[in-house]
């Protein structure tokens, strides 16, 4: 009985492992045929050479950063005082981080647009609308990891402690609580990171220069560089959940999953 | 997604948000109760909740800006726009039960199958980044391994000598675009299910044997009650996750593939319908659907915390 289960085991898991490999091989496979007959880097040479990968890669890092800074600067105040002030608030803040799987990207941009493109409030012309698509793409990841570490800890002994010692409410967050979720909020962060890089939909929607856009823009015009690129952000999605594993050895209940784009 | 409970395996800490009803200081005023919530909220408001209220109410809304149900009426009616709700609801029913399926089997391979546990930590990471790896990068992937060039493609040609496009078969269609959407699919599938399975206990097992059931008896009356809502759930999440993906389908097709996302994004870059209302009905639709899903995955996910812990 074990035995011969273990033999269909071995199928399905040779299946799967085909079915995730194969690409990437026809992929670094691709990317290698920029010059007919042989096998070169020209490709690699040829995308890291263009002066719009630079400003375009510089772009979304500096996404990333906006992005990450308001999104720890919104959801850690929030998790922090439902855990210690308001826990009946909890569903309607999880119902919110949760939001994003409701409302696709697409849309959200298309909303954003109608609202925010013609007066009272217009925003079109500004990165706010980018940051804020993002950030909303980020909430579920950033609260789920946040709200993890906070179960972890017990914040409201650590808080009562910095407070009878005299210490104000920005001590306490920047210097007692943040310290204590670094590894939670790392990998949100990481997290963050690897769904910002390589987002494609806010960025072209709103245009925006970014480094998604640009690979498809690149897919459009050169044959063999798109695939190069594809494995530089492949290889940027897992240093990134390598990191966040790496982290959060032995603490479970830190996994993550992040969706479609 | 980061959407199942996660499932405790370490002992709760003792002082717990949960347990303890909240004791606000009496002395503070309650707007100090709120303030840490506040931007968060007024974050969400003018950018979540506004845009998807400004959605709802611009369908209802005809071009000399008065109240209308026509655009409403044509999603249902115009040919175009069924055709893309149909193409929308295709892949995302293929990939949601062909990812369920697989990624069922995949995650049951590496937990319960007497694998090595090497190769589960590196199932798991693996699936982190898989469910990661969507967009424009995963089209362009497929398109050097089943593109007009791909490796498959060309395997097929020389080893075999079969020429697929002569069959007028060709990757750019509903089919084609569901065989990508796997690739982020089914790891999320193996991600959600890998720690319901381990919520499987021996005990139940052992326990069917010393009645006398069997395998079938321990599947059938055990372990698949058990498991169906997290399945069912993990299902459809799947099918929405399939349902929303923009970047992917327009990388890798263009505007071959007529989706809704596709055709919402045509209607943003240039009010291709011609009618700024139905674009906003179009994305009620979705929205409508998304919401189905997301309320019947949380209510089985409801009854899945019952039975796994």
């Amino acid at each position: 009985m074990r035995r011969r289960a273990s033999v269909w085991a071995w199928v399905i898991l040779v299946l799967g492992l085909l079915y995730f490999f194969i690409p990437l091989i026809a992929t670094f496979e691709f990317s290698l045929r920029a010059i007919k007959g042989r096998y070169t880097f020209e490709a690699y040479r040829l995308a890291f050479m263009d002066p719009a990968f630079v400003r375009n890669f510089g772009y979304s890092l500096m996404w990333c950063v906006l992005t990450i800074i308001v999104s720890l600067a919104l959801v850690v105040p929030a998790a922090y005082w439902v855990h210690l002030r308001l826990p009946r608030l909890r569903p309607v803040v999880e119902f919110v981080t949760l939001m994003p799987f409701v409302v696709p990207a697409v849309v959200l941009t298309f909303g954003l647009i109608r609202l925010y493109g013609s007066p009272p409030i217009v925003l079109i012309g500004s990165p706010v609308l980018l940051i804020a698509g993002y950030v909303v793409l980020s909430l579920p990841y950033m609260y789920r990891s946040v709200d993890t570490g906070l179960r972890a800890i017990d914040v409201r002994t650590l808080t009562e402690a910095a407070l009878s010692l005299g210490a104000g409410w920005g001590t306490i967050l920047l210097r007692v609580i943040f310290p204590n979720l670094r590894v939670a909020l790392l990998s949100g962060i990481f997290l963050t990171f690897a769904i910002v890089m390589g987002e494609f939909t806010f960025a072209s929607l709103l245009s925006w220069p970014a480094f998604g856009p640009y690979m498809e823009e690149i897919g459009a015009m050169r044959a063999y560089t798109p695939q190069a690129l594809a494995l530089v952000s492949f290889a940027l999605t897992w240093g990134s959940i390598g990191i966040i594993q790496w982290l959060g050895r032995g603490a479970p209940g830190q996994g993550q999953i992040a969706g479609a784009r | 997604m980061a959407l199942e409970r996660p499932i405790r395996t370490d002992p709760l800490p003792i002082t717990q948000g949960d347990a303890q009803p909240a004791r606000p200081p009496r002395g503070l005023s309650s707007w100090k109760n709120w303030i840490g919530l506040v931007p968060f909220f007024a974050f969400a408001i003018f950018f979540l909740f506004l845009p998807s209220f400004s959605i709802v109410y611009r369908s209802f809304e005809s071009p000399q800006h008065t109240f209308t149900f026509d655009n409403i009426i044509a999603i249902f009616t115009e040919r175009n726009l069924v055709n893309a709700y149909k193409a929308s609801l295709t892949v995302s029913l293929i990939t949601a039960a062909g990812g369920a399926l697989f990624g069922f089997l995949l995650a049951y391979a590496v937990i319960l199958g007497g694998l090595p546990r090497s190769l589960r930590t590196f199932m798991t990471t693996f699936s982190g980044v898989a469910s990661n790896f969507a967009g424009v990068p995963l089209a362009f992937a497929f398109i050097a391994t089943i593109g007009n060039a791909g490796l498959i493609t060309r395997w097929l040609e020389s080893a075999m000598g079969f020429d697929i496009h002569q069959t007028g078969f060709t990757i750019y269609n509903i089919w084609g675009l569901s065989i990508v959407y796997m690739y982020f699919q089914f790891p999320l599938m193996v991600l959600i299910m890998a720690p319901a399975l381990d919520g499987l206990r021996r005990e139940w097992r052992e326990a069917c044997e010393n009645l006398g059931g069997t395998a079938f008896h321990y599947w059938r009356f055990i372990a698949l009650p058990v498991l169906l809502p997290s399945l069912l759930g993990t299902a459809i999440l799947l099918f929405g996750n399939a349902f929303g993906a923009y970047a992917t389908a327009y990388a890798f097709s263009g505007s071959f593939i007529n989706l809704v996302t596709i055709l919402i994004g045509a209607q943003i870059q240039g009010d291709v319908l011609y009618n700024p209302g139905l674009g906003n009905a179009l994305a009620l639709g979705m929205v409508m659907i998304m919401g189905f899903c997301m309320a019947g995955y949380a209510w089985l996910q409801q009854r899945t915390a019952r039975w796994i812990r």
